[in-house]
């Protein structure tokens, strides 16, 4: 079995730059990512995105080929399309590449997993032909497929990029129905003398909203009684929008009221997570280089709390100069004397979140949907039988896992744990974090038994291997 | 199916026999494979175990598990997996729709 000093678990921005700040102070680095390719959902497939494409999509993409350029430069050994199911103490991976379990060891490991899009329980979301705004961004710069009839529901910059990217692609949504109310707004502005440190951000959400406003792209502010009506696929999406009921014919439907850390690995780790009431979300504890409470475990971007793909970025290189500096490859006079400007840089690129957090609230229906709302996708739960659990004395998501299978499916509670967890504190009149979350055990992604039999006989993945279907 | 595909594409390129449900179709080498399947007019990937409900792509990006198809008989994410010749596709517990 191959040793590490350091394995990284995620290749986009800040998986990447803590690789290449590593191996650059002279670290032995194992890079996991269950892409073919690096770049993170942000920069996905970067490197073989067409000039065409890379246009439509903007700089923010192209900025993308700069981090994997750095990352093919470094002595890197990355395992690309390797999807890590076990993380051990001491610490050894275990992960399947090309229908083959594998497993490294390394003395520390870099969390860099990144965010899932929030959960939006609502009536028809589990329909198909209805995805997370996320995914029809990454239909459209991954593959170059756009969504003819498509319209944009819910609340955040992602919302209006997508919108944009659309309308750059020829394919306009038919809407943008917006959840968000002018309270938000007012609670927003608040916000706006530090949010102006972020002004490039500013200015690049102005241009994004000009892009949607020169297409004539229909916006609903306020939007509330959602509903995606339709059997097999959506008809049309109804809602209110200013005391007024609206009803828009789709094919498609695209979702989106935020990301989330997605806290799987560190959890199965056993890393402290507290509620984040202005993210809405449980967030790892971290000190100022992301490190966790247990002992060797860093996390780095937006698994650490959402700040974007350049906090990110900056967050990886400072993990990986207080891991060289815990390996013995620089000093901590030398770690502080670089970290120096990644923290001045760091406060900026975070500037616009409080400002973003308070504009773009989550969907306050989607986060306590209605009784017969399906919650947990897998198992088909709905929030009505959750509350029924909860009459029942149930307290937190892993008893409701024995009351009726939620969480219990293939995604392991990645689409319905926030939600379970809301509707019991909710129904409980208990905290957060008093109601806890999912226990998250290994394999954190499935793995087929033949893949663990052929373990003892395969040989730990060599990189620059073709990755085959 | 409905006489407009609800996906268009952007791009042409090389493409490669495979098939779904072992119907011919012919799938952007490299492509990743959920989107493909979008684009060839296939919105219903699978139905549920529970309650048989139409499911399709939700996430794209390997986490919600809602674009379950069968290749070469193991059970794999389709938006995971890239496009190669020779594909063999079968969707799960289609039942009675099975046709495409």
């Amino acid at each position: 079995m191959q040793e590490f000093d350091l394995a990284i678990i995620g290749a986009g921005p800040a998986g990447m730059a803590a690789a290449h700040e590593a191996a650059g102070l002279g670290l032995r680095v194992v890079l996991l990512d269950e892409q073919p390719r690096p770049g993170g959902q942000i920069h996905r497939d970067v490197d073989r995105v067409a000039g065409a494409r890379a246009d439509r999509l903007g700089l923010d993409y192209r900025h993308g080929l700069r981090l994997t350029a750095a990352l093919r430069q470094a002595d890197i050994h990355h395992l690309a399309g390797a999807v890590v199911w076990a993380i051990e103490d001491g610490f050894c991976l275990s992960y399947t590449r090309n229908g083959q379990a594998g497993q490294v060891t390394a003395a520390r490991v870099v969390l860099a997993t990144g965010a899932l899009e929030r959960p939006m329980p609502l009536p028809g979301w589990t329909l198909p032909g209805v995805m997370m705004a996320g995914a029809g961004q990454i239909l459209l710069k991954q593959s170059g497929v756009a969504a003819r009839r498509a319209v944009l529901v819910g609340a955040g910059p992602l919302l209006y990029l997508v919108a944009a990217q659309m309308v750059r692609a020829g394919t306009p949504p038919l809407a943008l129905v917006e959840t968000p109310t002018g309270a938000d707004r007012w609670r927003a502005l608040r916000h706006l003398a530090g949010a102006l440190r972020g002004w490039r951000d500013l200015v690049k959400g102005a241009a994004m909203l000009a892009v949607i406003a020169r297409a004539r792209v229909p916006r609903f502010p306020a939007a509330t009684d959602i509903v995606i009506e339709g059997k097999t696929g959506p008809d049309a999406l109804r809602f209110t929008s200013r005391g007024r009921a609206q009803r828009i014919p789709c094919d498609i439907v695209f979702l989106h009221h935020g990301v989330v850390p997605d806290t799987q690995a560190a959890r199965s780790l056993g890393v402290r997570h507290l509620w984040h009431p202005q993210q809405a979300c449980f967030v790892p504890q971290l000190d100022d280089w992301g490190g966790t409470d247990v002992p060797g475990v860093y996390i780095a971007g937006d698994g650490g709390g959402i700040g974007g793909a350049g906090a990110a970025e900056i967050a990886g290189r400072l993990a990986a100069l207080r891991l060289a500096e815990d390996a013995g490859r620089i000093t901590q006079a030398q770690r502080d004397h670089r970290a120096k400007p990644l923290r001045a840089a760091l406060s900026r690129a975070l500037a616009l979140r409080p400002f973003l957090d308070a504009a773009f609230p989550p969907y306050a229906a989607a986060l306590a949907p209605a009784d017969d709302t399906v919650v947990c996708r897998c198992e088909e739960v709905t929030a009505g039988t959750i509350r029924d659990h909860a009459r029942l004395g149930c307290l937190g998501p892993n008893q409701a896992k024995a009351y009726g299978r939620a969480g219990m499916g293939p995604c392991q509670g990645r689409y319905c744990g926030l939600t379970v967890t809301a509707i019991l504190a909710k129904a409980n009149g208990r905290s957060f974090d008093d109601t806890g979350y999912f226990r998250i055990r290994p394999p954190l992604k499935p793995v087929t038994l033949g893949a663990l039999a052929a373990m003892e006989h395969t040989e730990p993945g060599t990189p620059d291997q073709e990755t085959k279907t | 199916m409905k006489p407009v595909l609800p996906f268009l594409e952007l791009e042409v390129g090389p493409r490669v026999p495979v098939t779904c449900d072992g119907v011919a179709l012919d799938l952007p080498l490299g492509a990743n494979l959920a989107a493909a399947l979008l684009a060839a007019g296939i919105d219903v990937f699978r139905h549920t175990p529970v309650s048989g409900a139409p499911r399709g792509p939700f996430c794209m990006m390997g986490a919600c598990f809602d674009c379950l198809v069968e290749i070469a008989g193991t059970t794999r994410q389709a938006c995971m997996v890239e496009v190669t010749a020779g594909l063999d596709i079968r969707r799960p517990n289609m039942g009675r729709d099975a046709g495409i």
